[in-house]
C-alpha cells in the first residue's frame, strides 16, 4: 500500500514553510523559503504577498521531492499562518493592492491612540472582545483607505478584497482570478476586530464604525472543514484546515481540555490556554480568542497573553552589547553565576504587552551596583522571560478558573535548560517539552487530517504527543515570592517613561 | 616523505606577524611583510577567518588574531549551542529509534551530558542533563576516546574502575575496542557501565573534521542488540544518519 501524507503550510512571519507528517506526526519531509522584510519608516514592516505566493509555489514541491512524496499521496492540506497581517487585492487581475502591512507594523498607532478614548476600549470590547491595538487588522484597513486615494471607493464598489495571508494564499490555490475561493477561519478572523466572536460572524457595528463594506470581506469559515480542492500547485488535493500560528501551536500541543496552556518561546512569546466552549473576557489583561472549531462542532476559545520582547532580548544582548557570539552561549554566561546578583532587566523595549499593555513604558536595569558581572546581567536576560511569563500566567489564573497545571513549551527558546529550569521554577508547575518542535506545522496538519479522516479523532492525535523533556520546580517558596516582588518593583519603574509629547 | 606544506608554512607566518604587531594589520601590509602576492595573502587569511584564527575589523576591513587562538586547548565550541544545533536531529533520532538519546562532551575527565530526549513513551524519566558518565564504560566516551577529543593517557592512569564484569578495564582491551571504533566510525556499550543496559554512539563533527562531542542512543540490551548481543543494525543507520546530519550543519565537510 503507498504511504499516505498530511501536508502543512506555515506562511510565518520571516519565511514560508511546507513540511510533511505521516500518521504518527513524524516529520518526514520539510522545505523553507525566507521572504524580504520590507521597513519603509520606523515602526512600518512590509511583506509583498506576491513574493510569498511565489515562495509556496516552490517549497511544495521541494518538499514533495525531498522525499520522494507523489501529489496523489497527499491526503489533504493544512495552513498555519502569521496573524493579523494585511492583505488587500484586486479580484479581477490578482494583483495586490500596495504591499502587505505586517502585524508588528506600528503605523496605526495614532489612530488607536484616538480610538482607546473615542469610542474607548469598551465598545470594542464589547463586540470583538478586543482592546484597540496597532496588533489588529481593521484599523490598518481604515488607514489604507485614508491614505490611499480612491482604495475605499474602490472597496465599495466591489474591486477590493481583504484577507489575512491565508485567504490571499487559498484564493490563489483555488483559481485566483477564475473563481478563488475569498475565505478565512474564525480564529484568523477573531485577530480583525471585525469579527463577533460570539456569534463568530462580521459584526455590523465595527464594519460601520471602521468603514469596511461587507464585499470586501472573505466568508468565515471553521478551522478544519473540506473548503476546497487545491486548483494550481497540487490540483485536487483538498484543502481543509487554516489556523492563525499561534492557535495551531495550540493544538500541535494537543492541548484540547480547557485549562491546557502552551507557550511559544521565539523572538516574541505566545501564551495560549483553552478555556473550552466558554468565553472567558479578561479582567486581567489578556485577550480572549478564538482557539478552533472543527467543522460544526461548539467553538473552542482561548486566552491569550503575547510577550512583545523575550528571545529578541537575547538578541540585543548579543548584537548590540556584543556580551555573548551566539544566542546559546547566554546560558553557558548566565551558568557562570549562581542567582542575578540583585540584578533585573526589564524589556520594554515598544513598551509592555500582556497584561500590562503599557505603551509608556520602557525598558530599565535595576538593582545595578559594583557587584554586578556579565554574568548577573544573562541571568537577568533569561529570568526576564521567566517572569514576563509568570505574570501572564498569574492572569490566567485569575481570569479563569482552571489553574495551571503544567506548562508545554516549543519554540527556539526551549533549547536553553537553564530558562527552562528558571520557568519550572517561577511558574512552580512542571515545564514540558514535546518530541515534535514544529508544533505549528504540525497543529495546521492535524487539523487538516481530521477534516478528512486522516487521523479519526482528538484522542489519537494526544497518542502521538511525547515527552522530550521535562524540568520540575525546584526552587524555594520563599525566594520565589521575595524574587517575584522584585521584578514588579522593577516593571513599576518601567512605566511612565515615555511623556506625551508637548505639541508648541 | 612529502615536504613541508607552503600553504600552512604562509598561514603560520601570518599568525606570527599579526601576533607580534601590537595593532590590526591591512591586507597590503601583510602581504608586503612576508612577500606574498595579495591574492595569495587574501586567501590565507579568508581561510584563517573562517577557522576563527583570524578577525576582521568590520569598519576598517584590517586584520588582527581571532579569539578562538586564545582558546585553543579548551573546547572551542560552546556546549549550549551544539545542544541548540542539535536539538532538531535528536529530536528525530528518539522518534525513529524509539530510544532515549544523549549528547556528551568531554569535561575532567568524564563524559558531561549536554542533551538528553527522552525515550518517546511516556513513562516517568528524569532529565540527567550535567550527568557526568564514564569515559571508558560509556559509548559516547568510548567514541571521544576513539577520535582524540579526549586524552587516553590521563584515564589509563586513574585506573578505570569495573562495574560490571563487562567492563574494559585493560589497556590492551580498551585499545583494541578504540581502535574498531575508528574503523567502524561509532561505538557500543554491552553491559559495561550497568547489567541489563546498553548503548551505542557516533561522533559529532566541526570543521575540519574534528570530533566536538557524540552523539548517542541507550536503552535496554535487549531493544539495543540483537539476540546475539551485537546493536542492531537498523540502530545504527539512524544513529549515524543523525551524527552526520548535525556535523554537515556545524560545517564539516563530507560528513
Amino acid at each position: 500500500m503507498v504511504e499516505r501524507y498530511v501536508m502543512s503550510i506555515d506562511q510565518g512571519t520571516t519565511s514560508t514553510r511546507c513540511i510533511l507528517f505521516d500518521h504518527s506526526g513524524r516529520l518526514v519531509s520539510v522545505a523553507q523559503r525566507e521572504h524580504q522584510q520590507y521597513f519603509p519608516r520606523p515602526g512600518w514592516v512590509e511583506h509583498d504577498a506576491v513574493e510569498i505566493w511565489r515562495n509556496l509555489q516552490r517549497v511544495v514541491p521541494e518538499a514533495l521531492s525531498n522525499a520522494g512524496v507523489e501529489a496523489g499521496q497527499i491526503s489533504a492540506m493544512g495552513i498555519a499562518n502569521q496573524r493579523e497581517t494585511t492583505v488587500l487585492w484586486d479580484p479581477r487581475t490578482g494583483a495586490p493592492l500596495g504591499r502587505a502591512i505586517v502585524w508588528q507594523d506600528t503605523r496605526t498607532a495614532p489612530l488607536v491612540e484616538e480610538l482607546r478614548k473615542q469610542p474607548g476600549d469598551e465598545f470594542f470590547l464589547e463586540h470583538c472582545c478586543l482592546p484597540p491595538s496597532t496588533y489588529f487588522s481593521a484599523p490598518r484597513i481604515r488607514w489604507l483607505f485614508d491614505h490611499v486615494d480612491g482604495l475605499e471607493q474602490r472597496a465599495r464598489d466591489g474591486e477590493v478584497l481583504f484577507g489575512t495571508v491565508e485567504s490571499w494564499l487559498i484564493w490563489n490555490l483555488t483559481g485566483g482570478t477564475d473563481g478563488g475561493l475569498h475565505i478565512t477561519d474564525v480564529t484568523n478572523a477573531s485577530r480583525t476586530m471585525l469579527m463577533d466572536i460570539r456569534t463568530l460572524t462580521w459584526d455590523d457595528a465595527l464594519m460601520d464604525f471602521f468603514g469596511v463594506p461587507r464585499s470586501m470581506l472573505p466568508e468565515i469559515r471553521s478551522s478544519a472543514e473540506r473548503y476546497g480542492e487545491a486548483r494550481s500547485l497540487l490540483p485536487g488535493v483538498p484543502i481543509t484546515a487554516a489556523l492563525g500560528d499561534q492557535q495551531a501551536a495550540l493544538f500541535g500541543q494537543t492541548c484540547f481540555s480547557p485549562g491546557e496552556a502552551k507557550c511559544t518561546y521565539g523572538t516574541g512569546s505566545f501564551l495560549v490556554m483553552n478555556t473550552g466552549t466558554d468565553l472567558v473576557r479578561s479582567q486581567h489583561g489578556l485577550l480572549t480568542t478564538v482557539a478552533y472549531k472543527i467543522a460544526d462542532q461548539p467553538t473552542v476559545y482561548a486566552l491569550e497573553g503575547p510577550m512583545a520582547v523575550t528571545g529578541s532580548l537575547v538578541q540585543w544582548f548579543r548584537d548590540r552589547l556584543g556580551l555573548i557570539h551566539s544566542a546559546p552561549e547566554i546560558e553557558t554566561l548566565a551558568r557562570t553565576v549562581e542567582d542575578n546578583g540583585g540584578c533585573y532587566i526589564v524589556p520594554a523595549f515598544s513598551g509592555l504587552f500582556a497584561p500590562h499593555w503599557r505603551s509608556d513604558a520602557r525598558g530599565v536595569i535595576v538593582g545595578l551596583t559594583s557587584y554586578i558581572t556579565k554574568g548577573h546581567l544573562a541571568r537577568a536576560v533569561l529570568e526576564a522571560t521567566g517572569w514576563q511569563t509568570r505574570e501572564v500566567v498569574d492572569a490566567m489564573n485569575a481570569d479563569s478558573a482552571l489553574a495551571l497545571k503544567q506548562l508545554k513549551v516549543d519554540g527556539g527558546m526551549t533549547s536553553d535548560h537553564l530558562l527552562m529550569q528558571i520557568l519550572a521554577d517561577v511558574l512552580d508547575v512542571p515545564v514540558v517539552r514535546p518530541l515534535v518542535h514544529e508544533t505549528v506545522s504540525l497543529g495546521a496538519a492535524y487539523a487538516a487530517g481530521l477534516a478528512v479522516g486522516y487521523w479519526p479523532d482528538l484522542q489519537v492525535l494526544r497518542r502521538n504527543w511525547h515527552m522530550a523533556a521535562q524540568w520540575l520546580p525546584d526552587m524555594d517558596a520563599g525566594r520565589r515570592e521575595w524574587e517575584y516582588a522584585s521584578w514588579k518593583r522593577a516593571v513599576e519603574r518601567s512605566l511612565g517613561w515615555i511623556q506625551p509629547t508637548k505639541r508648541p | 616523505m612529502a615536504g613541508p606544506v607552503q600553504s600552512i608554512e604562509r598561514a603560520a607566518a601570518i599568525l606570527r606577524l599579526l601576533a607580534g604587531g601590537s595593532r590590526r594589520m591591512g591586507l597590503g601590509e601583510v602581504a608586503s611583510s612576508l612577500g606574498l602576492a595579495k591574492g595569495t595573502a587574501h586567501g590565507i587569511l579568508r581561510t584563517l577567518q573562517h577557522v576563527d584564527f583570524v578577525e576582521q575589523d568590520p569598519a576598517t576591513g584590517k586584520y588582527q588574531l581571532g579569539a578562538a587562538l586564545l582558546h585553543l586547548g579548551t573546547s572551542y565550541l560552546d556546549v549550549n549551542e551544539l545542544r541548540s544545533r542539535s536539538i532538531n536531529w535528536a529530536d528525530a533520532l528518539a522518534a525513529r529509534s524509539g530510544e532515549a538519546v544523549r549528547l556528551g562532551t568531554p569535561l575532567e575527565g568524564r563524559v558531561l551530558v549536554i542533551h538528553h530526549v527522552f525515550r518517546p513513551d511516556d513513562t516517568l524519566q528524569t532529565l540527567d542533563v550535567g550527568a557526568l558518565l564514564p569515559l571508558h564504560a560509556s559509548s559516547l566516551g568510548k567514541v571521544l576516546l576513539a577520535f582524540g577529543t579526549t586524552p587516553l593517557d590521563a584515564m589509563l592512569e586513574a585506573a578505570p574502575e569495573a562495574y560490571t564484569r563487562h567492563t574494559l578495564v585493560h589497556p590492551e582491551e580498551l585499545n583494541r575496542a578504540l581502535a574498531e571504533i575508528r574503523d567502524l566510525g561509532w561505538g557500543a556499550e554491552v553491559q559495561e557501565m550497568s547489567m541489563g543496559e546498553a548503548g551505542i554512539a557516533a561522533p559529532i563533527r566541526g570543521q575540519g573534521g574534528l570530533v566536538v562531542g557524540a552523539i548517542g542512543v541507550s536503552g535496554a540490551v535487549e531493544r539495543i542488540c540483537d539476540t546475539k548481543g551485537r546493536p542492531q543494525p537498523a540502530l545504527i543507520t539512524v544513529l549515524r544518519e543523525a551524527a552526520r546530519a548535525i556535523s554537515r550543519d556545524l560545517g564539516a565537510a563530507r560528513w
